[in-house]
């Protein structure tokens, strides 16, 4: 199994009103090549600061994070991030939002055309590719960025709660289709996320994290197979890890005193 | 914080006209012919009831007559026009840039933010006094007074429209792979823009507002100056006429700069 994500004691300290906060404390993990991990935790155990630091958009206080061998400094097109917030740009459209990062590597006009067309029918966004994000709901909206972060062709794919914001059935929606889109477009995928069952739903391995200091609790494999469907989400099977991982979550011993 | 003077930020333009409540009745604009209908004639009842010296309607239309045909008040509303334009244009051409180095490097903003903060504190027509001695009666000091007016509203704007850009899009915009230059061409130019368009419109109403005090300054024409005179000749009507003509201006250059915020700005959500 090949290395694509490997953080190497990486920890990350941020000061709070003068003293130190252990956001993440001396992380070791390693993702494989095509693999998808989910990474689930309270909330403050530092899992967003993790992928922000495999992002390139925070740098870590201790230790690295290697991305194909190689440190990351800084982002790169390689590791697309798509936001709990969508973060479209609200002034372009569908289509410029999935040109967006073509046009910054570069890419003819034709061949831009077509890649972003690729990828906004993967995402069933066929219909609404000349209208602005606006006119768009919050499931459309992720779907577009999910669209701008794969046109750019990313190694890696890292995701922060990308369905928090969405409600519960088109959360469940989302996540089948992202599934399809992962079975076709196959990359690393490091996901975040607070809810359990789409943590179980969506990976071969679950992350769990424990917060103060941030660290990693558990890693959890999920021997259920792709495609996974609703007959996958109803198993006993499905049952048991979702349980496992649920208790791995919240029946967390604490290392230190909330107070701290 | 340090110096946390920043007047209050410029509500990111609320798209007011965008979602009209479900129509009843008339539409809106029968009703606002109809206010002005109705101002004219409580004006009229005013000046017949005998209000001291002031002039009807009427009397007024008139002495407008009078005026726009002796090519008085063409001469005095180009006059008080061409003035104001170029304030405001040379005021928003500097204010812009600025406020973009402000927002964007932190040095920049320490070291103009002060003065920036100082001048806004003092009334644009408190300096009218300073200019004449400095730069003379001619156009320069009154231009300078209303380029200072335009200015100052429409670069704290820009700047709070840089500073306020959402980070999570700037970072975006990196993970795409753009660098320095294309995140400032083309995510705080453009996310920046309704603010920079509500600095303007508020600067375009400082600069109309420094007008005709500016005009007092030993000027042969303009609206102001002809205001003064006619003050001097207890000539009302003429009064009447500057005022109406300054507020007409000023509203068609508001409704001008409103259809470019629409253009321009038609993106935002709406809140």
């Amino acid at each position: 199994m090949t290395e694509k994500i490997s953080f190497r004691s990486t920890s990350r300290t941020f000061d709070v009103g003068g003293k130190p906060f252990h956001a993440l404390q001396s992380v070791d993990l390693d993702i494989a090549d095509r693999e998808f991990v989910t990474v689930v935790g309270p909330s403050g155990c530092g899992k967003s600061t993790l992928m922000n630091i495999a992002a390139g958009l925070i740098e870590p206080t201790g230790g690295e994070v290697l991305v194909d061998s190689r440190p990351v400094h800084g982002p790169s097109p390689e590791r697309g991030v798509i936001f709990q917030q969508y973060a479209l740009f609200p002034w372009l459209t569908v289509r410029e939002n999935v040109e967006f990062g073509l046009r910054i590597a570069k890419v003819g006009r034709t061949e831009r055309r077509r890649r972003a067309q690729h990828f906004i029918d993967l995402v069933g966004l066929t219909d609404f590719a000349d209208v602005l994000p606006r006119m768009l709901s919050g499931g459309m909206k992720q779907r577009c960025a999910i669209a701008r972060a794969y046109a750019v062709d990313p190694q890696v794919l890292l995701m922060d709660e990308p369905f928090g914001a969405l409600d519960a059935l088109t959360r469940v929606q989302m996540q089948d289709q992202l599934l399809a889109t992962w079975g076709t477009e196959q990359r690393t995928v490091m996901f975040i996320t607070h809810d359990v069952d789409e943590a179980v739903y969506l990976a071969n391995r679950v992350v769990v994290m424990a917060a103060r200091p941030g660290r990693v609790q558990e890693v959890i494999d999920v021997d259920l197979p792709y495609p996974r469907t609703e007959a996958v989400r109803l198993s006993p099977e499905f049952t048991r890890i979702r349980n496992r991982v649920w208790r791995a979550v919240y029946h967390q011993p604490v290392q230190e005193g909330l107070s701290r | 914080m340090p110096t946390d003077l920043r007047p209050p930020p410029p509500r990111a333009p609320a798209t007011t006209r965008a979602a009209s409540p479900p129509r009843r009745g008339l539409p809106l604009p029968v009703w606002n012919v109809l206010a002005v209908v109705l101002g004219l004639a409580v004006w009229a009842g005013l000046a017949r009831a005998g209000v001291s010296g002031l002039p009807g309607p009427q009397e007024v239309a008139v002495r407008a007559g009078e005026l726009a045909m002796d090519g008085t008040l063409l001469d005095d509303g180009l006059a008080s026009l061409r003035r104001v334009l170029i304030g405001f244009a040379l005021g928003t051409a500097l204010a812009v840039p600025v406020g973009f180095l402000m927002g964007w490097y932190r040095t920049a903003r320490g070291l103009i933010e002060p003065y920036v903060q100082f001048f806004r504190t003092i009334p644009p027509l408190a300096v009218i006094p300073l200019a004449i001695l400095l730069m003379g009666i001619g156009e320069t000091p009154k231009i300078f007074v209303i380029f200072l007016a335009a200015f100052l509203s429409c670069v704290v704007s820009t700047f709070q429209g840089v500073v306020s850009v959402d980070k999570t899009t700037i970072n975006a915009a990196r993970v795409l792979g753009a660098g320095d230059a294309v995140v400032f061409r083309r995510i705080i130019v453009p996310a920046s823009t309704p603010f920079i368009l509500v600095g303007m419109r508020v600067g375009l109403g400082a600069a109309w507002a420094t007008l005709v005090a500016a005009e007092l300054i030993a000027a042969q024409e303009g609206l102001g100056y002809r205001m003064q005179q006619a003050q001097i000749y207890y000539d009302l009507p003429s009064i009447f006429v500057g005022l109406i003509t300054i507020g007409v201006l000023g509203l068609i250059m508001d409704r001008l700069l409103l259809a470019a915020e629409k253009r321009l700005t038609g993106w935002q959500e709406r809140r």
